[in-house]
């Protein structure tokens, strides 16, 4: 037995009841008085307390708009919305110019389409992968449709990754953009960036991560990755939803035309003309969500006080601990890389019979749900992937900081149960 | 586990006229994009009175949306096109005999959905027809 590695567990589960003590929605029950067991969190996190203490701090004491009041509260508020960019930038090792605030993931992926859609012409290609959520589709459907560009998409090897061999064979000359998930929503893979990376620049293609499900959890640096430009979700680490990030590379930025006009992203105007404004402002047009920023600052802090590397040893071992569990039994298909230290904390599985026949995804959480937990079932906003696993849906487990081995342990158990009474 | 009771995982494990049908007047299908789940109908009509004959499906999905269908497939028969029309949620509920969340009302909804998505469609062709 390893002494150093016990003591190391302990001490981890003494560190998650600490943070679970942060969280108010845990002090509270469901339905009939029934503990919550929130396995749901590639969906949403929760938010603690301090978080939710920073939204109606900006909003008690605060309240102005950003960058125009000469006055005191727009000074503080200008300030404080100023420092969560520079926050979020600290996490990924960026500077506060390269920090767009937008609503969310997918309007920075939406943002990046529609800007490169300006220089797309018919020829140009854009290389997506097999993993895609619909959000880092769609929108390049969209603009290849108009532009006449052609789409290709990296493979997934046979280890459930993006596969490297199929990305240099994709990747060429006419390759303007690749945009790749870090990890995937459904497989939980985590992707190899670095190298995509390399080959997208060697070909001098812009290259983005889809990082809604990498940033929340695993130590990030866009010096090492580097990536164009990154999108990732506020509401998906803690903070509240309405707030997310496109990081992009200052030079490329300063190339990038805004694609909303308005207030904030002007420098001056004319009635016939306007220029533009400093990053990462010329981005933000009109009045943004400062108190959502605001409190996405704190929720970063909460997470770079906790280290990244800490949270993603959590997340690790429970989601090593789950699957170790599962494989135990008979009854339970998991999808998604065999190897753990390329597999995030999200696992996708499918449930049987005693008689191999599938017990629907919604059933399934349906069952879960009346004893407290929340899973998601469905396609996962990425129906081509989940066609492509041959099966109608999954059920996902997604963990979090919070979350615990008798959590896991009580999930298996009703699921056992409801394996017993399909048979 | 209530929600589950014994006859849906019943229906669900051994639909009844669970089966493409050769002399159907209407076929039709539809999804719940929410689930995933997928109803094909075949519905054989007797033009003349104006009833359903005989129902079967295909599909996949939850059980809740396999079950309720396969017990259209006992109850549709012998219905009037317009009482087919007039089957609401609400008897839909009753037929299913258990508490639905309005998530999960859909999916029991989707095989009526595609039924009397097919009787509108030949309603609609009989006035283009001028019958």
């Amino acid at each position: 037995m390893n002494i150093i590695s016990d003591d190391d567990a302990m001490n981890q589960q003494i560190l998650v009841e600490k943070i679970r003590e942060d969280f108010p929605i845990f002090k509270q029950k469901v339905r009939n008085n029934l503990d919550l067991v929130y396995l749901d969190n590639a969906a949403t996190t929760q938010k603690p307390r301090q978080v939710i203490e920073s939204l109606t701090d900006y909003y008690t004491h605060w309240n102005s708009n950003v960058h125009r009041g000469i006055h005191y509260l727009s000074e503080v508020a200008s300030d404080m919305y100023e420092k969560a960019h520079q926050d979020v930038g600290k996490l990924i090792g960026a500077s506060m110019e390269e920090i767009i605030f937008t609503k969310n993931t997918t309007e920075g992926l939406n943002l990046v389409a529609r800007g490169l859609e300006q220089k797309l012409k018919p020829g140009d290609e854009i290389v997506l992968s097999r993993m895609e959520h619909h959000s880092n589709l769609v929108p390049f459907q969209i603009i290849a449709k108009r532009t006449g560009a052609k789409l290709k998409f990296i493979e997934t090897s046979n280890s459930q990754l993006l596969d490297i061999h199929s990305a240099e064979k994709v990747i060429t000359d006419n390759t303007k953009l690749v945009s790749v998930p870090h990890m995937s929503n459904v497989l939980g893979s985590i992707n190899p960036m670095e190298q995509i990376s390399e080959i997208a620049h060697e070909h001098n293609s812009l290259f983005m991560i889809d990082g809604a499900q990498s940033v929340p959890h695993i130590p990030i640096n866009v010096k090492t990755l580097n990536p164009d430009f990154l999108a990732f979700s506020g509401h998906k680490m803690l903070a509240p939803m309405g707030i997310g990030t496109l990081y992009g590379k200052a030079s490329v930025l300063e190339e990038f035309e805004p694609l909303l006009y308005g207030g904030d992203m002007i420098r001056s105007v004319s009635y016939e003309s306007a220029t533009w404004n400093d990053l990462p402002w010329k981005f933000e047009a009109g009045t943004p969500n400062v108190g959502g920023g605001i409190a996405f600052g704190t929720a970063v802090n909460y997470l770079l006080d906790l280290d990244m590397h800490r949270v993603r040893r959590i997340e690790h071992d429970l989601t090593n601990y789950l699957i170790k569990r599962m494989k135990e039994t008979d009854y339970v298909k998991i999808f998604g890389p065999e190897d753990i230290n390329h597999r995030g904390g999200v696992v996708s599985f499918n449930i049987f019979n005693k008689d191999g026949m599938l017990i629907h995804p919604h059933d399934v959480s349906t069952l879960l749900d009346e004893k407290g937990i929340a899973i998601r079932a469905g396609h996962h906003c990425a129906q081509p992937l989940i066609e492509s696993l041959h099966t109608p849906a999954t059920n996902r487990i997604s963990f979090y900081i919070y979350n615990t081995f008798q959590e896991i342990d009580y999930t298996l158990e009703v699921l056992e149960n409801i394996h017993t009474m399909f048979s | 586990m209530d929600i589950y009771r014994e006859n849906i995982i019943e229906h669900y494990k051994n639909p009844l006229n669970h089966h493409p049908m050769e002399d159907a007047t209407l076929v039709d299908e539809d999804l719940n994009p929410l689930c995933g789940d997928r109803i094909k109908i075949w519905v054989k009509l007797d033009g003349s009175t104006e009833t359903v004959e005989s129902m079967t499906f295909q599909g996949n999905g939850c059980a809740i949306s396999q079950a309720t269908t396969s017990m259209l497939t006992e109850v549709v028969p012998g219905m009037s096109i317009d009482e087919v029309e007039s089957i609401s949620q609400e008897d839909i509920r009753e037929l299913v005999g258990v508490s639905l969340s309005p998530v999960r009302l859909k999916c029991a909804l989707l095989g009526i959905k595609v039924v009397q998505a097919a009787l509108l469609k030949y309603r609609a062709n009989q006035i283009k027809n001028g019958e």
